[in-house]
């Protein structure tokens, strides 16, 4: 009796509580809706737009996924403390920061977390891989998408008008390293391996082709994956073959391991990579023997970039550690949209769309403007070398 | 030439570390008909807490001289294994022992993922660099080269796995869990106190698993926490080949692996002019664990299978 009393009274409550729920959820519904469609709601409270970010934030790049979400973050922070104003009203910045674990397959399904999430636009991914069957997913939703790391052509090859990249691509890229082994090293037979992803293999192929019509020999064509550490195998091969030199297509966590390798097999070869390699972390995983090491790195250094310092300065500030790699680039993709958004006074992606196509703006990492297809104008690559554990800037090719 | 005795030399170092952490999936196969998959994550957990200790001994400057940091870490590392192995047994297969086949076997795959993430949160999600105190100065054998990390590793696990073999041939502790892995049953009426040997087992899997594991750290200096689970998968493709549930097997697919993975990797591509590369290197350890299951699923030194069932 008492405990049949205490169930109905204990059912009244809970339906009384999904209801008010329900009600609630509805009015946020609401209040998102206005959001997204840019509804003139004359209100005096701050307006919050929502921003996505997606990059891997677990996996053996993990620390460059969250070095770009730092990067984001900061423009973020920034663009709120300063009190932002956009069409007249005041805007708070939020980001949606999604983990797509440098996997093609988890990308597609992050990408569309983030455009249910009804945000404004997207910064992101970091890798070629993910980035180019997201952006499929953001074109439909008509969303603007910067990418600040994907290098891959065929990213701005879809003739997509929402996608756009702060970074020189990997034909610009392969390009002047092809350029540079042949003519500034004196590579004249090479040894070729990539990481079958499609940064490393895009990588690989321009500098395979840039290499050949510069006149060197390719003697052979070598494959690993994202997830080995061990080489000796391959570079045994490559041994053989006694090359010249020895390019990478791929990220820091391998050719860090691989560089010990070469030195420890007595591989008597230059080795040159992409910009995958020219981090702080393949210098630790390298250890002494990264000694001489070449890597090419799209844009301009962090201390020869127009506002480098002092964004090192505010980064370590806030963040308490170094800059990995790409955050200043992240960090320019999300001002750049702030800017186009500023210029169009509006946050709807459809208004400010044509505004971020037409953008003229001062980054940290130099002068942002792009082409039709969505490239960055004049993207420039530099080169350096490890010296003394150190990477050391050689010269800026490119660009202009 | 030398090209050919340096890929065997490359096969030998990784063969070497296969066999190690293959003992440890077949002797617990030998004694509970379990696959471990957690095995291969215990490898990782010791390099993980050698990395730590020896980054600790190193940092705090006591000026130690370095192969005894090593050792300290080492020591650390396998005791903080055994520990960790024995949990395990007691926690996520004890009780699961009478159960169908099926359970223990998810069981392990979880404890996988578990000791995966729980080292995630611990270590971080970065490649870790493994500090190089032996010196990784490469010496020239017939044109082949070898560092000091790579000789170490091959004569210590030459070394653990003959004494291994000594300690099930030889001791009281061994005669009793070779009697386990018979009949179980049969023991315990016997006077073998079958909980106690199965938590031996374990143990002592985890120790020479600890072992790999600074072993594998220190010659690519690296530590990460996805590292065992490749590995894992490798050392129990070899403990298939060797003949799952016998030692010997176990160090020779161990060995016949690490060879075949790396002439295997370094050679295809002449011999298929082109055709095939080097990308098939994981392609032949699954391949060779494909044959074996079907052609000779008791493996190479494999008892009937008859014996077991």
């Amino acid at each position: 009796m008492d405990r049949g009393y205490r169930d109905s009274v204990w059912r009244l409550g809970a339906t009384a509580a999904a209801m008010l729920m329900a009600v609630l959820l509805a009015a946020c519904g609401q209040q998102e809706d206005q959001a997204a469609t840019g509804g003139d709601t004359a209100s005096s409270l701050e307006r919050v737009v929502k921003i996505g970010h997606a990059g891997p934030l677990t996996g053996p790049i993990a620390h460059l996924g969250k070095d770009n979400e730092n990067g984001v973050r900061l423009a973020i922070d920034e663009a709120n403390a300063g009190g932002t104003v956009i069409g007249g009203e005041k805007i708070k910045f939020e980001m949606i920061s999604e983990d797509d674990e440098g996997k093609e397959s988890k990308s597609t399904v992050v990408a569309q977390i983030i455009v249910d999430a009804k945000v404004a636009g997207v910064i992101g991914h970091l890798n070629s891989g993910t980035t180019i069957p997201a952006s499929k997913i953001y074109h439909d939703a008509g969303l603007p998408q910067i990418s600040p790391s994907a290098t891959n052509v065929n990213y701005t090859n879809q003739g997509f008008k929402t996608a756009f990249r702060v970074m020189a691509n990997d034909a610009q890229q392969g390009k002047v390293l092809g350029d540079y082994a042949v003519k500034n090293l004196g590579a004249k037979t090479i040894a070729v391996i990539d990481d079958r992803s499609s940064y490393g293999k895009g990588l690989a192929d321009e500098f395979e082709a840039a290499a050949k019509a510069a006149g060197a020999k390719i003697v052979t064509r070598e494959f690993t994956d994202v997830t080995k550490t061990d080489f000796t195998a391959i570079l045994t091969r490559i041994k053989g073959m006694n090359p010249n030199l020895v390019f990478y297509g791929g990220m820091d966590s391998q050719s860090g391991p691989m560089m010990k390798q070469i030195k420890n097999l007595g591989l008597k070869a230059t080795f040159l990579t992409g910009d995958g390699g020219q981090t702080a972390q393949f210098l630790t995983l390298a250890g002494p023997e990264g000694e001489g090491a070449y890597a090419s790195s799209p844009g301009v250094p962090l201390d020869q970039m127009p506002g480098g310092q002092a964004f090192t300065d505010r980064y370590t500030k806030t963040f308490k550690q170094p800059i990995q790699l790409y955050a200043p680039y992240a960090y320019d993709s999300m001002n750049t949209m702030i800017a186009a958004m500023k210029a169009a006074g509006s946050v709807d992606p459809k208004v400010y769309l044509p505004q971020l196509a037409a953008i003229q703006y001062q980054g940290v990492t130099g002068n942002i403007a792009f082409d039709e297809k969505g490239d960055i104008k004049g993207g420039s690559i530099s080169l350096y070398k490890v010296e003394n554990g150190k990477w050391k800037y050689l010269e800026t090719k490119g660009g202009g | 030439m030398d090209i050919f005795l340096q890929q065997v030399l490359n096969g030998l170092v990784l063969g070497s570390v296969y066999a190690l952490v293959a003992l440890g999936y077949t002797m617990v196969y030998g004694i509970l008909g379990l696959i471990n998959f957690a095995h291969g994550e215990v490898v990782m957990i010791g390099a993980m807490v050698a990395l730590t200790v020896m980054n600790a001994l190193l940092g705090a400057a006591v000026g130690l001289p370095p192969s005894l940091v090593l050792a300290l870490a080492t020591a650390t590392a396998i005791a903080v294994c055994m520990a960790l192995a024995f949990s395990i047994e007691r926690v996520a297969y004890r009780p699961l022992r009478r159960a169908p086949r099926l359970a223990p076997l998810i069981t392990a795959i979880g404890m996988s993922i578990l000791l995966q993430n729980l080292a995630m949160m611990i270590w971080g999600r970065q490649y870790r660099t493994f500090p190089s105190v032996i010196p990784v100065t490469p010496h020239s054998i017939g044109g082949a080269s070898i560092t000091d990390v790579q000789i170490v590793i091959i004569v210590v696990s030459a070394a653990i796995m003959a004494g291994l073999l000594l300690l099930v041939q030889y001791t009281r502790l061994g005669r009793a869990m070779r009697a386990t892995a018979e009949n179980p049953t049969v023991a315990g009426l016997m006077g073998v106190n079958i909980n106690r040997i199965i938590s031996a087992t374990f143990v002592i899997g985890a120790a020479l698993a600890a072992v790999a594991g600074v072993l594998v750290a220190a010659n690519y200096s690296i530590a990460h926490y996805s590292m065992g689970f490749m590995l894992g998968l490798k050392a129990f493709t070899a403990a298939v080949l060797g003949g799952i549930g016998n030692l010997a097997g176990a160090m020779l697919g161990g060995l016949l692996l690490g060879l075949i993975e790396s002439i295997g990797a370094g050679y295809i591509s002449d011999v298929s002019g082109g055709f095939f590369g080097s990308h098939y290197q994981d392609v032949f350890a699954f391949l060779v664990l494909v044959l074996v299951l079907v052609f000779r699923p008791t493996g190479i030194m494999g008892e009937r299978v008859a014996e077991r069932a």
